[in-house]
Parts: C-alpha cells; structure tokens; sequence
C-alpha cells in the first residue's frame, strides 16, 4: 500500500499536493491521530522528524512538517496542519514522538504564537520573556518603541506553562517549573569563553554531577528569516553565509539549489563539480577548526595551532578564488559567482599533498593523549534511537552509528559519481563524534582527489533574469553541511521577494540533546560535550 | 587629537620647556658612570599599557573565527603584547565586540563593560558592531555598540581581515599612547556620566 492510501485510510478528511515531496494536508482535530500513525504504523514508520516550520498564510496559522523514512529508502513526506484562530491557536504537540520537536514547537510558539496542547514546557526560545508580540506573523507591528533594547538583566525564566487538554475539550495552562525546590543551579554563558559563542546553560547539580541542563538561546537570534521576507531571491543569498560560517559554502549551496529547483533552472557542468569542491575544503576546514577547538576547550593549546596551520591554507585558497577568507559569498543562482583562480589546482594539490602526513600528526599530538581519552571516552553516551529520536544528523549522529549522511541518501551536485565511504563509529560517546571528524577529513580529501582533475570546461553560470521571482509554490533541499543535514524551505506567492524561508539548522538539534547527553556526567564535562557536538552559536538561533 | 597646554599657576609655561637643569644633571651622572635616562611619566605608562593590551574574550560570531586566527601562529598577535586574551573583564583591558549584538545581549554587554576596570576600552569589530551590518533592519539587532556603551576604535569589514584587526589594535594603541595618567583619560564616556548611571558607586567623588 502507498504512503498516500494509508494515510487517507486513517484520516479520510486529508487532502494530497503532488511535489517532489508529497504533501497531506490534515485539519488541526486529526493531526494527533495521524502524527501517531506515522511514526507507529510499520507500513509509515517515518522516524525522523527533519524539518518543523511555522507558517502565517494571513488567513490562518500553522505548521509545516517534513519527515524522513530511513527504513523506506529515505522517503520524505511533509504534513501542513492549519488554524484559523489568530488569537488563541492551539495545535497538539509531537514532541513525545520525535524529541526534536521539544525545541522546534518552542522556537514556532516564539515566532508565531502557536501554542502546543501538551508541550511540557512552552517558553519562548530566542526572544526574551517580555517581548511584545510576535515578529514572524505578517500582521507583527516592528515598531521599535514596542520593543526598545533592553537595559535591565533579564529575569531567570523558571516558570514554565503547559497546555492540557480537559475532558470536556477546553483546553486549560498548568504552570509549572523548570527546576525543582531546592536544585543548586549553576549558570555557565552567555559570555563563556568554552560555549563556542554565545550561550547559556543553567545546569542544576548534585555535588559535581549534572542532574538537569536548561538551554537558554537567542544571544544572537539577528532575525534572518523575517529579514528574508523582505528582499529579493539573490538578496538574501548572504545571510547563509553568516549563520553557520563554518559552512558557508555548503549552506548557500543549498539556498541556490532551492531556488534552482522552483525556478527550473539547470546548472552548467563545471559549476556543479566546483560547488562539490568548494563544499569538501569548506568542510576540511570546518573539521579542522573543531579540532583545535575541542583540544583548546580541554587545556590542550598546542593542537590548537596544528589545526589552525592547515586552515589556513585553506582560507588562501578561498580567498584567491572567492575574494574573502571566511563570508565567501561564492555560490548565486545558477552557478558560482567568479571563475576559478589559475593557481587553484595547483594549491588544492599541495593541499592534498600534505594531508595524510598532518592528520598522522594531530593523531599522534591529540588523539591518542591518555587525557584526551580519559575526558572523551565513554563521555556523552547518545545511543543510536536517541540520535534518530532528536534528529542529530552530521558527525555527532555518525559517531552513534546512525547511517544519515544526505550526500549518499539523496545525492546532489557531483557526489554521485565521486566514491567515498561514509565514516560510521558506534562510540556512541565524544571521543567516536571527535573520530569521526577526524576521519571525514580524509573522506573529503578522497573526493576533492577524484574531481580536481575533472573539472569541465565551459560557463561557470547559467543565464538568469536580473529579477528572480519564483512560481507560487514551495520547496524544501537539504545538503550535507559540515554538522548534519541542512535544510531550506522556501515558500512564494509569485512575487519577487519570499512569502517565507525557514532554514533548518544542523546546529538547533545538536543543541537539543545537551540535557541527555550532560545527564549523570560531571559539570566540566558539559563543555567537553559541547566541544564534540560542535555546534555553532549563530547557526542555531539565525 | 591635541594635547592641551598644561597651567600651573605657580609657573609659567614657558618653564616647562626649560630642561638645562636636567641636562647637566643627567650629563653629570652619565659622567660619573650611573645609567640615567628621563622622560615623562606618562610616556612610561602608557608604554606599559599599550603595549600590553589584554582582550576580553568576546566573540558573538563571524568575526570571532578571525580574532583566532589573529591568536594561532600565522598572525600571531603576541608580537603585539594582545595575546593574553582574559576570560574575565576583570583581568581584561579592553573589550573587542565581535559580531552582532542583539536585544537578549545588550545587557550583558553593558554589564561587561561595567565589570572592566579602568583604563578600559572598546573596539567595535565588524559590520555588526559599527552599525548593525547585513542585520541592520533586523526586529532584534542593535545597530551599532555606540548606541549603548561608548567606542574608541571601529574596524570596519565582514569579517574584517586579520590585518585589519591589527590595523584597528594598532590605532588603540596610538589613542593610549596620547593619554594623560593623572586627568585626562582618553574615553568617551564622561566620569559624571557614569556615576549618574551608578550612583551607588559615586561616595565622596
């Protein structure tokens, strides 16, 4: 039987969009039943939640989900739940199906007020408690003397709210808090030199050992998403570029393999194999970074400028081809934006070269220091359901054995005729998440390996209108960024600026186990953990 | 910026210039064998200060990666005397915002920068910092750090390049180098001003 006769099986009043990804529309009173279907129902059996994104179509609120069948050859479905109620939406909750909608339903109720019928926590994610209003609605009033900045602290938010449905269907807030009477609570951010930018963890402690972590977000939430609505398609190019920076090139990949795809535009050859290249020294760089990085976060100074030599090879050979060392701003709609540097191969070569020989040395500095492993090893554990439950994608999902990396299961650019293996590890722990970032260095070198001497000859862009507008539609791409899969929703009205753009960070479910994986470990290790799930500040609150 | 022409009542400035003294004295001891140099006092200290000018760690995003890069061994920023970068604003002598300030952070900036001792100064780096950047229109983004503590040095750029920074570091040390040690501290923000703010602070002042 078809995704689409059994879902109409269990709920006869939903209605089908054909796509590239097949969309169910299910009014608000059946979504529960469903959302239970999809993930029990063998002949369903969508375990992954990939994407939640709210949605204001004026006329009514919602919510748009995508999911992923990884026992199904990676199927994706996405389901639109709609309300008409502006004043009081209330949609029901999934976050005790797929864990990852813990954070995304909150980071929906802060964008659009959507409140979820038994969310056990329903704060806002990125605004601060008195913000007025709700900046994603289109009916939001920016009016800044609503919101002025802010010169007082910020009140610690331990009351929380959850909705609960009565029996007699009214639906009721039962407040309640986020730590217990008593927990000893200790602080760590917003300014903390070990969070990798700026965020804030309120750990409660017994003794030395973590008995609960609350994260606290939006430190540096800058707005992308509403500041997307107003300007046109090649406008809002750069943003991607500024929220995880250390895959720029792979992010804005993405955003213009978006737009490509509703505008049906086809890439020339020698763009598409640069992009791939350009994507595999954005993520060897990355890698490298997060090395010397989680080495600094434990004492270890030294490794920090192993990491940081090689780095910079990389960034000269960004910055002869692209103009800048980091924010490169390379990829546009239809192709790259300049042509590649006549020492390219030349130093991507040198660059390959040396590789094999400098990873044998952070190995010998890092990897194998009995300290290294005494803090890593069997630290973090983040057993492979879990890691499929909340979605962590990229390396930190790989070192637990999940099998996700979007660049085998829906291959884009070059990488299905380039050979390379898909670095698994079932540590489960930080030390296997730090292993396989080390391993996929090598992975990435094999492919720039296989493509350096087939680059195509021929345009390095296709011909595009000066003023992109798109059909009415929406579309939804994921590539492999440097931390998991990356995603972009667009959404148009056939005008030239975007009706709604959500962009589905690695970095946000990352950020969603520290409470699972800090859990029964000690305090210094929540900054070992963070270091090897790597996260970037930015990327999540965008 | 001027240096201003001290007035002592008791003296004519025209005396200050008058060093003959001094000359012979030192060219006496010279003679005799003690190595004696003189300058001014000020000139020492700010010597001292400027070229030992120890960073808050402060990075919000973007440009944060680059000030690394100013840490690791290519550019190396412990030719410069900037290399102890502090943890702490209490052990920290000026605070360098890298990246984009939001509404959530505001006040923590502020109260960072409250927390430096003195002499402290800020230098707004990137975009972001000078005026908001790309995120300018933003519903949530402070266009500027001048707009809620005060600034000495703008580096512009996005991010800017680690030569760049240097040249931004380079230009607060020309400001230090200016400054008088007894009155005259080469910052924004008027000692009224902040103990209005605080006045909890202000005692007998």
């Amino acid at each position: 039987m078809s995704v689409k006769d059994c879902i109409s099986k269990i709920c006869p009043s939903a209605t089908f969009e054909e796509g590239d990804i097949l969309l169910v529309n299910v009014p608000a009173e059946n979504w529960r039943k469903l959302a239970e279907e999809l993930k029990h129902n063998p002949e369903l059996n969508f375990d992954v939640l990939t994407a939640v994104v709210g949605m204001d179509w004026k006329e009514s609120l919602g919510v748009v989900y995508y999911f992923t069948a990884t026992s199904h050859k990676w199927e994706m479905l996405s389901v639109k739940v709609a309300v008409a109620d502006r004043e009081n939406p209330y949609i029901h909750t999934v976050s005790d199906l797929w864990k990852v909608a813990n954070f995304q339903e909150r980071e929906v109720y802060d964008f659009f007020g959507i409140k979820f019928i038994g969310h056990p926590d329903m704060r806002r994610f990125f605004l601060r408690n008195d913000w007025k209003g709700f900046p994603l609605r289109k009916d939001y009033d920016a009016n800044p003397a609503l919101n002025p900045i802010p010169t007082d602290d910020e009140k610690n938010e331990d009351d929380t709210i959850s909705y609960v449905e009565q029996p007699d269907g009214t639906i009721k807030g039962i407040p309640g808090k986020v730590f217990k009477e008593g927990d000893y609570v200790v602080n760590v951010g917003p300014q903390h030199p070990s969070t990798h930018g700026v965020m804030r963890f309120r750990a409660a402690i017994d003794g030395e050992e973590v008995k609960k972590v609350d994260v606290v977000s939006g430190y540096i939430h800058r707005g992308i998403e509403k500041l997307c609505e107003s300007l046109g398609y090649p406008q809002i190019l750069h943003f991607t570029d500024r929220m995880d920076y250390m895959s720029a090139h792979q992010n804005r990949h993405c955003l213009c393999m978006c737009i490509e795809k509703a505008m049906g535009l086809v890439i020339p050859e020698r763009a598409v194999v640069i992009r791939t290249i350009m994507d595999e020294l954005m993520r060897i760089s990355s890698h490298l970074l997060s090395f010397g990085c989680t080495a600094m976060d434990l004492g270890a100074t030294t490794a920090f400028f192993y990491g940081f030599r090689e780095r910079e090879m990389i960034l000269d050979i960004f910055e002869k081809t692209c103009g800048a060392r980091m924010s490169m701003n390379y990829n546009v709609i239809g192709g790259v934006i300049a042509d590649l540097h006549p020492d390219f191969v030349k130093d991507v070569k040198a660059l390959l070269a040396i590789m094999p020989e400098r990873l044998k040395e952070y190995h010998k500095v890092y990897s194998g220091n009995i300290i290294a492993k005494n803090r890593m090893v069997g630290v973090g554990h983040l057993s492979k359901e879990d890691a499929i439950n909340y979605c962590i994608t990229g390396p930190s999902g790989r070192g637990s054995n999940w099998s996700n990396d979007c660049r085998k299961k829906h291959p884009y650019a070059a990488y299905d005729r380039v050979e390379f293996d898909e670095v698994l590890l079932d540590g489960c722990d930080s030390y296997a998440r730090y292993m396989v970032r080390m391993k996929e260095i090598e992975q990435s070198c094999r492919i720039i390996e296989q493509l350096i001497d087939r680059i195509p000859e021929g345009d390095i862009r296709a011909q595009v209108p000066k003023i992109v507008k798109l059909p009415a539609g929406h579309w939804y791409t994921q590539v492999e960024a440097s931390r998991g899969t990356f995603g972009v929703y667009i959404e148009s009205d056939g005008g030239k600026t975007p009706f709604r753009v959500h962009f589905q960070s690695p970095c946000f479910n990352l950020v969603g186990v520290m409470d699972l994986c800090c859990r029964g470990n000690m305090i210094a290790d929540l900054i070992t953990i963070g270091a090897a799930l790597d996260f970037v500040i930015p990327d999540i609150d965008r | 910026m001027a240096v201003k022409e001290p007035s002592i009542k008791s003296m004519k400035h025209e005396d200050f210039k008058d060093n003959e003294y001094i000359d012979k004295l030192v060219e006496e001891l010279n003679a005799t064998g003690a190595n004696v140099m003189v300058g001014k006092l000020d000139q020492l200290i700010n010597w001292g200060i400027s070229n030992s000018l120890w960073p808050l760690c402060f990075g919000t995003s973007c440009c944060a990666i680059e000030f690394m890069c100013l840490g690791a061994a290519r550019y190396d920023m412990a030719r410069f005397g900037f290399e102890v970068a502090r943890n702490s604003p209490r052990q920290a002598d000026y605070i360098m915002v890298q990246g984009t300030i939001v509404h959530k952070m505001a006040p923590a900036l502020v109260r960072l920068y409250d927390q430096l001792a003195e002499p402290k100064y800020v230098i707004a780096c990137g975009g972001c910092a000078v005026s908001g950047g790309p995120f300018k229109k933003s519903y949530c983004v402070v266009d500027g750090v001048d707009k809620i503590i005060p600034v000495d040095v703008f580096i512009p750029g996005c991010p800017p390049r680690p030569e760049a920074m240097f040249y931004g570091l380079m230009q607060l040390q020309r400001k230090i180098k200016l400054q008088k040690f007894f009155g005259g501290v080469n910052r924004q923000e008027k000692i009224q001003d902040f103990f209005r703010k605080h006045p909890s602070e202000a005692g007998e002042y």
